[in-house]
């Protein structure tokens, strides 16, 4: 599945230098990445290395305090999730913002109902959420009428994703999506996760699984310790370098300069 | 924001195959729409169940034990009006219960909202419609407050309305006075249920309701029909329609049939409050189904971090819910001081709120937020009533009446709880 990706084409969303604080601890130091659309990118680092940090820091829910964020090469400023959602960016959340007590149709329009005057329109949303997901070539659900509640995580997961398509989001983050699912559901989750770079979305993808981010991943961006180690298409690293960035900062001649992975 | 997204949809009127849902399909039959209740209700979502049962089990049980009283055209126009109140109350409550959250002010703000109603009315002469717009502002100014010391304040409900609930019964002292009962005279107010619309209306009125149910229900199965859209089967709805059209021509045949004890007077028709419930209940029940506002509070709910991050001001829902609850509950206090013709300082304090809460979880409230209807209200009032009006026929002494009220209400969350219980367990 993975293609070897020139430097080419520019990034639809660019951090450079980007520093951020909880009051006297530095999170994030100067931390740069490239996503691209119609690219995997994969987020890795240790438990602790800052990737929930970075990915609510583009998210607007914790503002950066240095550095830029350029979408589609224009600086913008993200102070809050209205702002991110504005310009198309979208974060399936881990623990999966959706209501158990709503359907699917409902969960995938939340806060952005269609109506008519002031009654619902619930068949052009039928609809949308149908045609949402045919595109995406989801065929687990048995109704985009069953309550959320019903479902299994690789179908919550799928409908979290769906929702970030249905909105045509440009970059869609996803904070480990696979993690707590069957070796079938992570399957759907991942051609789900191939599929949409393949309709043209910039895709982040955070994973502690070294399988999964081989197999779809077409660049990987490894953080340690709030510093980006590596950013560079995958096909230029195997695992064991993966796996020595997220843990040392550094592997051979790519990753951290020493002094820093040894002093921090 | 949603214009930007046109649907790509050509598919045919009644063919949703390329997408694959068999499940929609499936559904369109009369067996899937059983075996998706049977589903439901194993799953936990015991839907109206509970109180269907409680009503036809209750009623045959009082049926027995008084056959003399109990089923009369006389005594079951006394239960339904003893019902409205509850009924009023608790289709505010339900709004709050769907947050999660709780109201146990709600019964002595019903107090205060009559209470002010009351006196304008004696003291200063005002007209039946101030004094009701009176209590609804009443009603609503309480709401906007006791929603904003929870929702802004992030003070536990439980416990700001509990510190309400004292304080109010001392504004219905100071409202009405040491000791005093302010009378309802006007006949407005009073008529609400103790006048009678005439029999050939109340008739009327009970076919334009019928054919307005069936006339919307089939449009929307066309609709959905025609967009290929989740629907269920035709005969669910024509069985839906049939239904609703028995009780409602059964309940107009005994409220229009002569219910006066001695046969010099006439004694008949639908009391002018069961129109104003079955108002309350369509508005309440469009706006909780078919708006956003609806949607975002079952959304609150359900998850209110979901909810948040979808960008609903989960704040501003809950201080509108408690304005809408509270002002529900300035309707149930006027229809209960019409039902006594008076406003004591006592009035919406004792059983009121317990009964209002009760109708609300037997009607199938989840007291763990995120589930219910409108309807449970007047499914639940119905039960409340039955409860209250057949001991009531037995004589039963007060302390039992307490006991087994206070015991069903504890029957009702337990089934609640055990509902929840087995619908997360079905989840894992």
């Amino acid at each position: 599945m993975t293609v070897p990706h020139a430097e080419g084409g520019s990034p639809i969303l660019e951090l450079r230098g980007v520093d951020k604080s909880f009051g006297a601890v530095q999170v994030l130091h100067g931390v740069d990445l490239k996503v691209y659309p119609g690219k995997v990118t994969a987020l890795v680092g240790d438990n602790g290395a800052g990737k929930s940090t970075l990915i609510k820091s583009i998210a607007g829910i914790h503002p950066i305090d240095g550095g830029q964020i350029l979408f589609d090469g224009q600086p913008v400023s993200i102070t809050g999730p209205r702002d991110s959602a504005a310009l198309g960016l979208e974060v399936v959340y881990q623990d999966l913002a959706l209501a158990d007590n709503l359907d699917v149709v409902q969960n995938m329009f939340l806060g952005r109902e269609r109506k008519h005057g002031i009654v619902l329109d619930e068949a052009s949303m039928e609809q949308a959420a149908r045609d949402t997901l045919a595109k995406l070539s989801v065929r687990t659900l048995k109704s985009v009428r069953q309550l959320v509640s019903s479902l299994s995580g690789g179908q919550r997961q799928t409908v979290a994703i769906a929702k970030a398509v249905l909105w045509e989001s440009k970059v869609v983050i996803l904070d480990e999506p696979t993690a707590a699912l069957g070796v079938a559901q992570t399957r759907q989750v991942l051609d789900l996760v191939r599929r949409l770079a393949d309709t043209g979305h910039a895709v982040v993808f955070i994973s502690h699984n070294m399988v999964d981010v081989f197999e779809v991943s077409d660049r990987i961006a490894a953080l340690y310790l709030g510093r980006m180690a590596a950013d560079v298409p995958i096909s230029t690293v195997d695992r064991g370098q993966v796996i020595e960035l997220i843990t040392a900062g550094r592997s051979g001649d790519i990753g951290l300069a020493p002094a820093v992975s040894e002093v921090v | 924001m949603a214009s930007n997204i046109v649907p790509t949809s050509d598919l045919e009127p009644g063919g949703a195959a390329p997408s694959g849902f068999e499940g929609d399909r499936s559904a369109g039959s009369l067996g899937g729409v059983v075996r998706g209740y049977v589903d439901r209700l194993r799953g936990g979502d015991l839907g109206a169940l509970p109180a269907v049962l409680g009503i036809v089990v209750l009623t045959l049980l009082f049926y027995a034990l008084r056959p003399e009283t109990f089923l009369t055209p006389l005594n079951i126009t006394n239960l339904i009006i003893q019902a409205a109140p509850i009924t009023l109350l608790a289709m505010g409550l339900v709004w709050i219960l769907l947050l999660g959250d709780i109201d146990l002010s709600a019964g002595v703000v019903s107090g205060v909202c009559a209470a002010v109603s009351a006196q304008l009315l004696a003291q200063q002469g005002a007209p039946w419609w101030v004094a009701v717009l009176a209590a609804l502002v009443t009603g609503a100014v309480i709401g906007l407050f006791t929603g904003t010391l929870v929702a802004l304040i992030g003070i536990p409900s439980f416990v700001v309305t509990l510190a309400l609930f004292l304080a109010f019964q001392g504004v219905t002292l100071r409202v009405i006075g040491q000791g005093g009962t302010v009378p309802i005279r006007d006949e407005t107010i009073r008529g609400l249920t103790n006048s009678y619309i005439p029999v050939g209306a109340g008739w009327a009125l009970a076919a334009a309701v019928i054919a307005a149910y069936a006339v919307l229900q089939l449009n929307r199965w066309r609709t959905q029909r025609s967009k290929g859209l989740d629907s269920q089967p035709l005969i669910v709805v024509v069985g839906r329609i049939v239904l609703i059209a028995v009780i409602v021509l059964v309940l107009t045949a005994i409220l229009n049939a002569d219910r006066a004890l001695s046969r010099a007077v006439e004694l008949q028709g639908i009391p002018y409050a069961i129109p104003v419930v079955v108002v309350l209940l369509l508005v309440l029940t469009f706006l909780l189904g078919r708006t956003t506002f609806g949607r975002h509070v079952y959304a609150v709910g359900g998850n209110s971090e979901a909810a948040r991050r979808a960008g609903i001001s989960v704040t501003r829902i809950r201080i509108m819910v408690f304005m809408l609850s509270s002002s529900m509950a300035a309707v149930s206090g006027l229809v209960a001081a019409a039902r006594l013709s008076s406003v004591t300082p006592g009035s919406g304090g004792g059983n009121t709120l317990l009964y209002a809460v009760g109708a609300a979880v037997i009607g199938g409230t989840s007291l763990f937020g995120g589930r219910g209807r409108i309807r449970d209200a007047v499914l639940g009032g119905l039960v409340i009533a039955i409860i209250d009006n057949g001991l009531g026929l037995l004589q039963v002494s007060a302390y039992l009446n307490y006991i087994i009220t206070g015991g069903v209400l504890l029957l009702a969350a337990s089934v609640d709880a055990l509902a929840r219980r087995r619908a997360a367990a079905g989840k894992s």
